[in-house]
């Protein structure tokens, strides 16, 4: 029943994100279905995802957008002309759609058909990300500052051609 | 005598749902909890007001509010009678849907955030797992609601305000959750819960709060400040900017919307503070082992009521920054502070307990603050201004 | 040191705070309703008319030349001259304003009226309390609202009053003088002042 009301929250939303005019209105849309996809994750019980989600998605991926979108463009101008090959993307997303349905159907994972109970405490996921999974966390980590550095790099020599 | 008073509540919470059917009382048990902290802080939230005027009068030597009831005590009934009854103007261009929905979604974070808060013993309304987690991703949601407040508005201050203010918030976030992680650190836990059990005991009269360690207190006062800035209260005011921008990101709201602004801008600090309370001070634990007897959430209002009139005092000292400033230190002062009070803890972990302990964590507190302190004040010239015309 | 200015920023403002219940003499607020500064002697607020005597109607000492009218730089003052004549504060016969109206709202205490007056007949009041709930008849204050005494222009503006009142019986000597140097040449001449010279002597007081 919860999961329900959060899965139409989260396709709602995904749905208006797409097809909303203005812009702005499409990010704000796109923060509903990220909040409802965090509640799906905290329905299920894992609530570091879930709330890491927030303080990601919510907190932080859509407030660049909204940046992104007020920065480098006029957020009243009349949207982008992207319509056109909806036959085309359709075709596209219904066949991800399919292998990916197709790929969890016949995995491992749906054959039980009662899982266990994941009994995953912050505990235990803080702890396997600083001893079984320290190196990709580190590697991700750097890769991140890398990007960071390469942003501002860009930024700085715009700003000295400008002048 | 002193453990009834202590559970008060939670026996009263326990005998109110006993009464109810047994389907509907976990539901009840959760909706008596929502409201007692509603009534409570929205209560606070006039408390505050009243408090904070008459305090900031008292510090510029003006007497502040003392007409509406005894020592006006009963002005924030008067401003909420006033602010009910004003016209709700919605400019014509502004984008109506989202222009309502920002004050509303604003109010909704800021109430949620009590949900983790530990007011007093088994008084929390939900004992999450990750509840300092929970606290920092709604606290982000309130960053959008200020955009949301901004942008629909259509009009120049008000975009400017919440750009300053997510700028602003984004900055400071970033110190502020790093001076929480130390607490983290040294409990091993994400709930709010644990790490004031962590910090229960006495040694002889003094408590082992955070606070009373190098690292603890240096988080503790970036903690503070960074959540000073969070909750865009004097001197990191700039996205409201009075004397620059009218009020920021909430010009355009006028009646009972500009008084949820306030609310959720209070309700905001109150639960920041509430948090600080927590993971340095103790949270609802008494300061001296022989004051135990004061129920526990006494305690907690207390030291809210403290951190409030830290917050005041401040507002009352301080001027507003200016834009590169609060960039400047955010970034030069308290990102650095805050990295290497973290490495600071993790030497206090690993240190065996004693003298030697303190003195090498007081020192990588101290030097850092000197040195950093000197550096951000290389760039301040201050220099006598000569002027052209006036003299 | 870093912070050190702010610790003794926050010293001060304790200071104050605390300070500020212990001496009165921190606080500079005058609480209004209850508390009132004196006010000094060269105190304006709002216009009002003189009269001599005890009946505001006899003794009125503006004649409706409209001088003020005119120059009254918002406007606010209107005037109609009376079809009859009575005799005025130095004995002469003059009109008489029939309505005289002032707009609290639209003054502006600029005194203007006062400095052109010849006949010494508006003068500046310093009551300030003219708050009403009546937006429309409230503000626009009639001749019988603005007439007040000259014992109470004494009382406000003493200095002024005085001069005020040494000008006009230096004014009315020279009247009276006249008067009386046409009586002696026109003896048999009954019908101009006899009166009329009695009146005015009476309330010039």
């Amino acid at each position: 029943m919860l999961f329900l009301i959060f899965a139409m929250l989260t396709v709602a939303g995904a749905v208006a994100a797409m097809s909303l005019r203005n812009l702005v209105h499409s990010v704000l849309a796109l923060t509903v279905a990220f909040a409802g996809l965090a509640a799906v994750y905290l329905q299920l019980g894992a609530q570091f995802v879930g709330l890491a989600q927030i303080l990601v998605y919510i907190g932080a991926v859509a407030i660049l957008i909204v940046f992104a979108v007020l920065l480098t463009r006029d957020s009243e101008a009349s949207p982008l002309a992207i319509v056109g090959s909806w036959k085309g993307s359709g075709v596209v997303a219904l066949a991800i759609f399919g292998i990916l349905a197709w790929a969890v159907d016949h995995s491992a994972a749906s054959r039980q058909s009662v899982l266990p109970q994941p009994e995953a405490t912050m505990q235990q996921i803080g702890n396997a990300l600083m001893l079984r999974f320290a190196l990709p966390l580190e590697i991700i980590g750097l890769l991140l500052t890398v990007a960071l550095i390469g942003a501002v790099t860009i930024a700085m020599r715009e700003k000295k051609e400008m002048r | 005598m002193g453990e009834t008073a202590d559970q008060l509540f939670v026996t009263l919470q326990h005998w109110l749902v006993g009464y109810a059917p047994a389907s509907l009382r976990s539901i009840l048990s959760a909706l008596l909890s929502v409201i007692a902290i509603l009534v409570v802080f929205a209560l606070l939230f006039a408390i505050t007001t009243v408090l904070e005027r008459k305090g900031l009068g008292r510090i510029q030597n003006r007497y502040g509010p003392n007409r509406v009831g005894p020592f006006g005590f009963l002005q924030p009934i008067a401003d909420g009678i006033k602010s009910l009854t004003k016209e709700d103007i919605v400019p014509r261009a502004a984008d109506k849907v989202v222009h309502f929905l920002a004050p509303v979604v604003l109010v909704i974070a800021a109430f949620s955030l009590y949900a983790v808060l530990p007011i007093g013993r088994n008084m929390v309304l939900a004992n999450l797992d990750a509840g300092v987690l929970f606290f920092f991703a709604i606290s982000s949601v309130m960053e959008l609601t200020i955009f949301m407040a901004g942008w629909s508005s259509r009009n120049k201050y008000s975009l400017l305000g919440a750009m300053r203010a997510i700028a602003q918030m984004i900055s400071y976030e970033v110190p502020l959750i790093l001076a929480a992680v130390t607490v983290i650190m040294a409990t091993g836990s994400l709930s709010t819960v644990t790490i004031v059990e962590r910090q229960a005991g006495y040694t002889g009269i003094l408590p082992h709060w955070f606070v009373f360690t190098p690292w603890g207190f240096a988080g503790f006062v970036l903690f503070m400040i960074a959540a000073t800035a969070e909750s865009n209260r004097s001197p990191f005011d700039l996205p409201e900017g009075e004397s620059e921008i009218i009020a920021g990101y909430y010009t355009e709201y006028s009646g009972f919307k500009f008084a949820l602004f306030f609310l959720g801008e209070y309700l905001g600090m109150f639960a920041i503070s509430g948090l600080g309370i927590t993971l340095f001070l103790g949270g609802w634990a008494a300061p001296l082992s022989f004051l135990t007897w004061i129920p526990s959430y006494l305690w907690f209002f207390a030291k809210l009521l403290v951190m409030i009139s830290a917050f005041i005092w401040v507002r009352g000292t301080l001027p507003r920054l200016r834009m590169d400033q609060l960039m400047n230190f955010a970034w030069r002062f308290m990102l650095p502070m805050a990295l290497l009070n973290l490495v600071t803890a993790g030497v206090w972990r690993f240190l065996p307990q004693g003298l030697l302990r303190w003195f090498v964590c007081a020192l990588l507190v101290v030097v850092p603050y000197v040195l950093l302190g000197r550096g951000l004040a290389q760039g301040w010239r201050l220099e006598k201004r000569v002027y052209r015309f006036a003299e | 040191m870093l912070g050190e200015g702010i610790a003794k920023g926050l010293v001060e403002t304790a200071r104050n705070f605390i300070g500020s219940y212990f001496s009165k003499n921190r606080l500079t607020t005058v609480q209004y309703p209850e508390e009132r500064l004196p006010q000094i002697e060269a105190t304006r607020d709002f216009p009002f008319l003189v009269y001599d005597g005890d009946d505001w109607q006899a003794g009125m000492r503006c004649v409706g030349c409209q001088i003020c009218e005119k120059e009254c730089p918002p406007k606010c003052i209107y005037i109609e001259k009376s079809k009859d004549k009575k005799p005025d504060a130095v004995g002469k016969l003059q009109f008489y304003p029939a309505v005289f109206n002032i707009d609290v709202s639209v003054c502006m205490s600029c005194q203007i009226c006062v400095e052109v007056c010849p006949f010494e007949a508006i003068k500046m009041d310093t009551e300030f309390e003219l708050s009403t709930d009546n937006r429309f008849g409230g503000l626009l204050w009639d001749k019988a609202r603005l007439s007040k005494p000259n014992a109470y222009y004494g009382k406000v503006h003493p200095t002024d009053a005085a001069a005020s009142d040494a000008l006009l019986a230096e004014e009315k000597a020279k009247v009276e003088a006249k008067a009386k140097a046409a009586g002696e040449t026109k003896t048999n001449s009954e019908l101009t002042s006899p009166p009329l010279a009695t009146s005015g002597a009476t309330s010039k007081q």
